[in-house]
């Protein structure tokens, strides 16, 4: 029992990393990677809100209807993003600065509404928090990841630490746009080359929470 | 007037583009531009929830949250008001226009959880407490901006996919890695656009 939910929390940080191995979450990991600290300050929040909205979905299984339980699960995780939303407005004005529009649009995030669908709507409460916990670690391990080479690139700092800033020029174009889908894309190839037999052929529409309601994806690859 | 809805429009095409530029709406930008029809569908739905989202959100946020001094409860207002819409939309087009359902009605249930939209909505209330004169018409420009420019990075990169289908790729590349680096080429040619709205309309 013990070992089950330690791997109900280790599965989210390697194996079934959210960022790098579900391919879920992908806006804020390309937006706002632009240095090291605003991972952290995103992982954290997204991190809150996954595992109280996971608890609360896990409470609340049985009482929801299943045609109405996408709008539900949507509700409870707005109203913890809003929460969250007004920490950091009067706590860390300086994260909700940097964040901008990507804080509310944690709402959107589909790891939350995908764990929501997969797991919490599934399980008991202490297994769903763990879960939550697990994937916010793995988000925000990819995020810092990404964080991490993209400032030391683009700016030559780890951490606002200058590294190489003083005698090497950096070069910019890693914290601009397209170095956030060429580092992503980097990441995702090694990953794949490290994990070999399960490499990610395509965006993965196995985890996109809202795949039975798709029909974009003919319905024979949906029930796989 | 004019020439400042012009400005908003182009800039949110070009300078502002939401896939290449924001980071918003990448799981369809990578999910559903393998073929052109798709691609091009989808993207007209998108711009479709848009601008009718940001027609109901703008008036509610102004004249219900800002008086009521409930502006805290946005995210969550706006996102109910969007799934709602877009269920509606949904069942309206079923009921009454079948042959539009057919060719958009079946991207809707994908775009109640595309931050595109739900981005774009807060975006225009940003804009607008940033700059008084950001009324409601700039807002229903900036979003009908919004949804052709992802339609225009959505074609355009549909169009670089299906080359990329036949070329020789190291495998640990195949499939997403080389997609996310074809992406990232498209958005270094966005990037050539910086300015050049203000040059157009500031001759």
């Amino acid at each position: 029992m013990n070992k089950n939910l330690r791997l109900e929390f280790t599965k989210g940080i390697l194996k079934e990393n959210p960022v790098l191995r579900l391919v879920l979450g992908t806006c804020p990991t390309l937006a706002i990677t632009t240095a090291a600290s605003n991972a952290i300050g995103m992982g954290i929040a997204a991190t809150i809100v996954l595992v109280c909205s996971n608890a609360v979905i896990s409470l609340t299984r049985k009482l929801i209807p299943d045609k109405v339980r996408i709008p539900a699960y949507i509700t409870i995780i707005a109203g913890f993003v809003s929460i969250v939303q007004l920490l950091v407005k009067a706590f860390a004005p300086a994260i909700d600065q940097t964040l901008g529009i990507y804080l509310p649009l944690i709402v959107v995030n589909c790891i939350i509404l995908g764990r929501a669908e997969m797991f919490a709507s599934k399980n008991t409460l202490l297994p769903s928090i763990l879960d939550g916990l697990g994937m916010g670690t793995g988000f925000t391990a990819a995020l810092l990841c990404m964080g991490i080479i993209r400032e030391f690139f683009g700016n030559g700092t780890f951490f606002s630490i200058p590294i190489t800033s003083g005698f090497i020029p950096p070069v910019i174009i890693f914290i601009l746009p397209p170095g956030g889908f060429f580092v992503f894309g980097i990441l995702i190839a090694i990953s794949n080359l490290i994990s070999k037999k399960e490499s990610i052929k395509d965006i993965n529409c196995v985890n996109c929470p809202v795949k039975n309601s798709c029909a974009v994806i003919p319905k024979k690859e949906n029930a796989k | 007037m004019i020439k400042a809805l012009v400005a908003i429009f182009l800039a949110s095409i070009l300078t502002e583009n939401y896939i290449l530029n924001k980071f918003l709406g990448i799981c369809p930008f990578l999910g559903v531009s393998k073929k052109l029809n798709t691609a091009a569908g989808m993207s007209l739905a998108v711009t479709f929830v848009m601008v009718l989202s940001t027609a109901v959100t703008w008036p509610i946020y102004t004249y219900i949250l800002v008086p009521n001094n409930m502006v805290f409860l946005q995210t969550l207002v706006f996102i109910l008001i969007i799934a709602t819409l877009v269920q509606f939309i949904e069942i309206i087009l079923r009921k009454y226009i079948p042959s539009l359902y057919k060719s958009l009605g079946i991207y809707l249930p994908l775009i109640t959880t595309n931050c595109a939209v739900l981005g774009v909505t807060i975006l225009v209330i940003e804009k607008g407490a940033a700059d008084p004169s950001f009324g409601y018409i700039h807002s229903l420009v900036n979003a009908f901006g919004a949804g052709a420019g992802f339609m225009v990075a959505m074609i355009i990169f549909s169009g670089v996919r299906q080359r990329l289908e036949s070329s020789d790729i190291p495998d640990f590349f195949k499939g997403l890695p080389i997609t996310l680096i074809a992406a990232s080429i498209v958005a270094v040619s966005f990037l050539g656009f910086q300015g050049v709205v203000d040059g157009l309309l500031n001759q």
